[in-house]
């Protein structure tokens, strides 16, 4: 700690922002009792220096994500209760004396009996399958002619991927509302172009929330593709040709295998995320759109199910590692064959 | 090394050639890399492109594969202008000075696949792979992919690649630079080999002039974009153009001087280094007084303790350095006003390498026939 005071005093005038901000933080006593604690339990653990820096991602891992699912982990083993929270804790005192644990399989067997629960993850799968398909198909080509546009529009290229992060999810969504209403942009421009007579019904239904989800994932698809397939060696296409490979051939049989490291991460990055989206079908899809994020919403605000919701959120997670598990060992299989 | 001794196409005017580059200007933006260059290379030819780093040998090599498009003139493969000849329909196959090996597929896969482009059966590619691995000799490494082999292993995976369709032309790019020597005598053995039993057109771009004379019918030296001399190993060496392709193949020692008339033998030079006129049989059609080089090779310089009898051309000095190099000793000997000259004598009698040593004072002659006179 003792170099940290000088870090604090030293140096004031030349500061940059990054530093002042460093310097705020560390006056700031919780942030300081945070460091003071995580390096005093890791000094306890037997950690110091390097292994600590390897032990953080750890560590993140454990506050924001172990810690918290094993609250909601708990909270699926209770019972609804008319109460705040609203549920029946699991472990509680009987007569002073003992500690009672109490665990209820109540929402799990509810999962597996209502057939609308298994309606609305298959459906998931569904809707974020073929829209992660719809995305590879439109991304892949964007991002191939990124990396075959000129070098001085590259960077504004990628820019304009990047550009409609720069205004609020919720509102892009929204926006689409506008577009595919039966009186929308798109409709009208349909009508007056005199491909259709009779406006579709694109809002409210399966069409809309593939659009909202291809439109909202595809920065997720294009930027891990456009950053494997600039590394792609360009005198490999070249020896390909050079042996009488034609071009069209010389995609499927070395870009493609080539890029497998970008589309698989690309389509993880959307699948995932996809699987589990609430806002796009609930604002795009109809009444009739089943989908488990927006499923856990109902039970959780709605019908105040909170346990309930958490066993429809465990079990999204444990539909979820798998993939997830999939993608690690594909990962350490590139790690081991471009080592 | 080459069997056929009179294999001189070049020289005969019925012989059609096989490659014609005709004044092929290449620009990369304004930068000129190769600069309205013109040659014609022969069927059965073993073509070897030399030169410094940058003066575009790779660049005339992709050319000639189908890689770059010459800004101005054309290319004539076997009497065809091939400008519009895709690289993936042209019968010409170039092994790249990068490799560019596939790293997804193994070393097998990577050497099968020009045959699997051409619809070769399965059993015949097996087989035809299987030769060039020996001939390679990467035998047990056929199912390693390329990033787990060495760089000179990787440099013959790309080598078989290029040489398994045995295509009418074959672009090598420094194509041994990564073997260790002996390995390498073999393959450019072997590359002579398959030329003569194959009838392959090299053309072959190489930083080694030894590799360069072995192998080679002829050499084409380049700098900055253009071929400066054309010609067969031994002329290259023996009656080199210019100062530049001297000093580029080989060693030698220059002499700047002015012309002083025919004289005796053909050519009389004063320079400042000798006190008397220097003697060469090369005759010149140059005015008096025009700057002249001798160059002179340093075996063909003699180096003695007694100043010698029968030539003109005598330079005063003294020892500086000797290098041993087993069969031979390196004589580096500084005039009197400083200019350093390499002598290359053969260690024939132990005592010989006793009676010239460090400060001696020698002296270097050569015969006039012996020195090239360059206007250039
Ligand atoms: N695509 C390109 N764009 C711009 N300049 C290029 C390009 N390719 C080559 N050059 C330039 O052309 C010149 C010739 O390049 P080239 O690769 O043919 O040289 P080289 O003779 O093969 O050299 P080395 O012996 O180092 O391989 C170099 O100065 C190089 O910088
Ligand atoms: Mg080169």
């Amino acid at each position: 700690m003792s170099n940290k005071g000088v870090l604090i005093t030293g140096g004031q005038s030349e500061m940059g922002p990054l530093a002042a901000a460093q310097m705020r933080l560390a006056s700031f006593a919780p942030y300081r009792w945070f460091v003071a604690a995580i390096i005093w339990i890791a000094d306890k653990l037997g950690l110091r220096g390097r292994s600590l820096v390897i032990a953080m991602p750890y560590l993140w891992l454990l506050v924001f994500f172990l810690l918290p699912f094993a609250i909601v982990f708990k909270l699926s083993f209770s019972e609804i209760a008319i109460a705040i929270p609203p549920y029946t804790p699991i472990v509680s005192w009987v007569d002073g004396i003992y500690l009672r644990l109490q665990l209820s399989f109540e929402s799990y067997q509810l999962l597996f009996e209502d057939s609308l629960y298994i309606k609305a993850y298959l459906n998931s799968i569904k809707i974020a399958t073929v829209s992660t398909l719809l995305t590879l198909l439109i991304g892949y080509p964007m991002a191939y002619g990124m990396v075959r546009a000129p070098k001085q529009w590259r960077t504004t290229l990628l820019m304009l991927v990047i550009l409609p992060f720069w205004t609020s999810f919720l509102i892009r969504v929204y926006a689409w509302i506008g577009i595919l209403k039966t009186k929308g942009l798109l409709n009208l421009l349909l009508m007056n172009l005199g491909i259709i007579s009779e406006p579709l019904t694109i809002l409210n239904t399966n069409v809309a929330v593939y659009i909202g989800i291809v439109y909202s994932y595809l920065p997720f698809m294009i930027l891990p593709l456009y950053a494997n397939l600039e590394k792609l060696d360009g005198s490999l296409l070249e020896a390909a040709a050079d042996l009488g490979c034609g071009p069209f051939k010389a995609f499927w049989t070395i870009t493609i295998p080539l890029s497998t490291a970008g589309i698989v991460a690309g389509c993880f990055l959307v699948f995932i995320p996809a699987v589990g989206e609430f806002v796009i079908p609930d604002l795009l899809g109809g009444s009739d759109t089943l989908m488990i994020g927006k499923t856990l919403w109902v039970e959780f605000f709605n019908n105040r199910d909170w346990p309930l919701a958490s066993a429809v959120a465990v079990l999204l997670l444990l539909i979820l590692i798998v993939p997830i598990v999939l993608f690690q060992k594909f990962q350490e299989r590139a790690n081991a064959q471009s080592a | 090394m080459h069997e056929n001794k009179e294999f001189y196409p070049w020289l005969d005017a019925k012989q059609k050639p096989y490659i014609q580059i005709e004044r092929v200007t290449k620009k990369f933006g304004d930068f000129v890399a190769i600069d309205n260059l013109s040659l014609d290379i022969y069927r059965n030819e073993f073509f070897a492109l030399l030169g410094p780093s940058g003066c575009g040998k790779t660049t005339l090599l992709r050319m000639l594969a189908g890689f770059e498009k010459p800004t101005e003139g054309r290319i004539l493969l076997d009497g065809e202008d091939v400008s519009s000849v895709p690289p993936h329909q042209r019968l010409v196959n170039m092994m790249f000075q990068s490799y560019a090996l596939f790293p997804h597929m193994t070393v097998e896969k990577n050497i099968g696949f020009g045959l699997k482009q051409d619809k070769v059966p399965a059993a015949q590619i097996k087989k035809r792979v299987d030769d060039m691995l020996e001939l390679v000799q990467l035998g047990q490494f056929a199912r390693r992919k390329p990033h787990q082999l060495s760089g000179g292993q990787r440099q013959r995976v790309a080598l078989a690649r290029s040489l398994i369709k045995q295509p009418k032309l074959l672009l090598l790019d420094e194509p041994l630079g990564a073997l260790d020597k002996k390995l390498r005598e073999q393959t450019q053995f072997e590359l002579m080999n398959l030329q003569e039993e194959l009838g392959i057109t090299f053309m072959i771009v190489t930083h080694d002039q030894e590799e360069a004379m072995t192998v080679s019918s002829r050499i084409g030296l380049m700098i900055n974009g253009d071929l400066e001399q054309v010609a067969t190993p031994s002329e290259l060496y023996e009656t080199p153009k210019s100062r530049f392709v001297a000093e580029f193949i080989g060693d030698v020692n220059l002499l700047e001087g002015r012309y002083d008339g025919s004289g005796e033998f053909g050519l009389t030079m004063v320079c400042k280094e000798s006190d008397s006129a220097i003697q060469s049989t090369q005759r010149l059609d140059v005015a008096h007084g025009t700057t002249i080089w001798a160059a002179i090779r340093p075996e063909k310089l003699e180096i003695s303790k007694q100043r010698p009898e029968g030539t003109p051309n005598v330079l005063k000095g003294k020892v500086w350095d000797i290098g041993y190099g087993g069969s031979f000793s390196t004589y580096h000997v500084h005039l009197p006003n400083g200019k350093a000259m390499t002598a290359v004598r053969a260690n024939r009698e132990r005592s010989l390498e006793k009676s010239i040593t460090w400060e001696d004072d020698v002296y270097l002659s050569w015969a006039p026939k012996s020195a090239v006179i360059l206007t250039d």
